[in-house]
């Protein structure tokens, strides 16, 4: 009880200390919360978007089979779809219909998508929620493509595609087989590429390695591959946007460096009259401690949760200028709440632990001298 | 009251914010997969590979699928001129094996 009562009289003495220089301490709270928002907002955002590409990604092609000619993405005819044979483990096959449409009013590509079970009829078409917003329409309204010969076609949108699933759907068209040939001209048998199911994953390997024997020219692609592809651009768009983020915590290094072991003459003045009062070295130290820990911990504690609202709860605004590039259709999306806890205890202990470090050392080295060399 | 009385509440509040948010993430996983349920429905009736994130350039809407084996996307010379383009990590060695 002793104890505790102590380091209360502690406490209310630093607070008092602290309000006495409340403009330089409030300007130092704010930029250190500052520096622990942009990196935890970073460390958040791009590991619950992963965890999320994960978990959805699941749900896509076991394989992608492309056929590629003079090295590029080309067409693949439909009897490839007999010359794969028979392979054990591949449980379906089918020829996808898939393209872009760059649309000049808005100036945004599209990706077409030929979605036979949704029975569109030749005229309809289902859009992605950022092309309704884009340009103004909904259900019952018309959107009109130019087609590959120069014709106009204007199709009806019998429906926009769930705003819940925009991550994902967001620039999507789907249309009718027959509309997707006559608009892009891509002729009766050919599609773009042909999926296929495997239910065993151990198997994708060997069948990936048959697929390529049998048909030199095409380049399966595997969903092991696309889950790699999306976790490796997360990891290094979190590096990058640390590296950019490094001048400005290397400016903070040096100002907070400055403010906690640069001790001003006031400073020293207060540490040599506590001791003549009759302060122990302890307690000048206990007293420099809790200064740097209310500090460091307020503002760890006060960027960490702007952080967890901004990302979790303003769709990560801040970030969207540098994800979104120089495209037009953006997906509105809100990302489930996800934390690492070992991110979290790395930025806490690289956070709070270096300054009050830092605020120690300097008060050690003056409190142990005599305070009538301090206060001369 | 005493003069940390306040900060000493305001601590509490935050740190009790700061638990309520670890314990939330905790209890996500279940949460989070229900939510994702419609998008992996999406994702399996079309077959789609790649999230709408980066709808600027036909390779960088569809990163999984684009001709990472090809130096040039559009056509010799072209300088990657995107933004999400110069975001890119360069493929890792094995990363995309086949066919490259």
């Amino acid at each position: 009880m002793g104890w505790l009562r102590r380091q209360r009289y502690l406490l209310d003495f630093i607070l008092a200390s602290l309000l006495r220089r409340k403009g330089k301490n409030l300007g130092l709270l704010l930029v250190y919360s500052l520096i622990v928002f942009m990196l935890a907002s970073v460390m958040l955002f791009t590991h619950a978007l992963k965890r999320e590409m994960g978990l959805v990604l699941q749900a896509s092609p076991e394989i992608i089979l492309q056929r590629i000619e003079a090295g590029r993405h080309a067409l693949i005819p439909e009897d490839y779809l007999q010359k794969i044979g028979r392979l054990r483990g591949v449980t379906a096959r089918k020829g996808r219909l898939w393209g872009y449409f760059y649309d000049p009013a808005v100036r945004a590509n599209y990706t077409l998508m030929v979605a036979p079970e949704r029975r569109l009829a030749d005229s309809e078409v289902i859009i992605g929620s950022a092309i309704a917003r884009t340009r103004g329409i909904g259900p019952g309204d018309y959107l009109t493509f130019r087609a590959h010969d120069g014709e106009a076609y204007s199709f009806r949108v019998r429906e926009l595609l769930a705003s819940d699933t925009e991550l994902f759907s967001a620039d999507l068209v789907l249309m009718s087989e027959r509309a997707f040939r006559i608009s892009q001209g891509v002729t009766e048998g050919w599609y773009t590429d042909i999926v296929l199911s495997v239910s065993n994953p151990l198997e994708l390997e060997k069948i990936a390695e048959k697929l390529t024997l049998r048909l030199p020219d095409t380049r399966p692609i595997l969903r092991e591959e696309i889950l790699r592809t999306y976790d490796a651009i997360f990891s290094w768009r979190q590096g990058i946007l640390f590296v950019l983020l490094l001048g400005a915590i290397l400016a903070f290094v040096i100002f907070a460096w400055d403010k906690a072991s640069g001790l001003s003459a006031e400073e020293r003045r207060e540490i040599g009259i506590l001791k003549a009062v009759g302060w122990e070295t302890g307690d000048v130290l206990r007293m420099k401690f809790w200064e740097g820990a209310i500090l460091s911990l307020m503002a760890f504690l006060l960027g960490y949760l702007l952080a967890y609202l901004h990302v979790f709860h303003a769709s990560a605004s801040l970030f969207e200028p540098v994800l979104k590039g120089w495209a037009v259709l953006y997906p509105a999306f809100r990302l489930t709440p996800v934390i690492d806890g070992l991110q979290v205890a790395t930025l806490f202990f690289f956070s709070v632990f270096p300054y009050v470090v830092a605020t120690i050392i300097p008060i050690w080295q003056v409190s142990v001298t005599d305070p009538d060399a301090v206060m001369r | 009251m005493r003069k940390s009385d306040p900060l000493l509440s305001l601590f509490a509040l935050l740190a009790g914010l700061f638990l309520w948010t670890l314990a939330g993430s905790t209890r996500s996983p279940q949460v989070a997969a229900e939510r994702l349920d419609p998008v992996r429905r999406l994702v399996s009736e079309l077959g789609l590979s790649d999230p709408a994130l980066f709808t600027e350039a036909r390779y960088t809407r569809h990163l999984s699928q684009a001709d990472l084996h090809s130096a040039f996307q559009d056509h010799p010379m072209a300088l990657e001129h995107f933004p999400s383009g110069s975001l890119l990590a360069p493929p890792r060695p094995g990363a995309h094996g086949r066919g490259e």
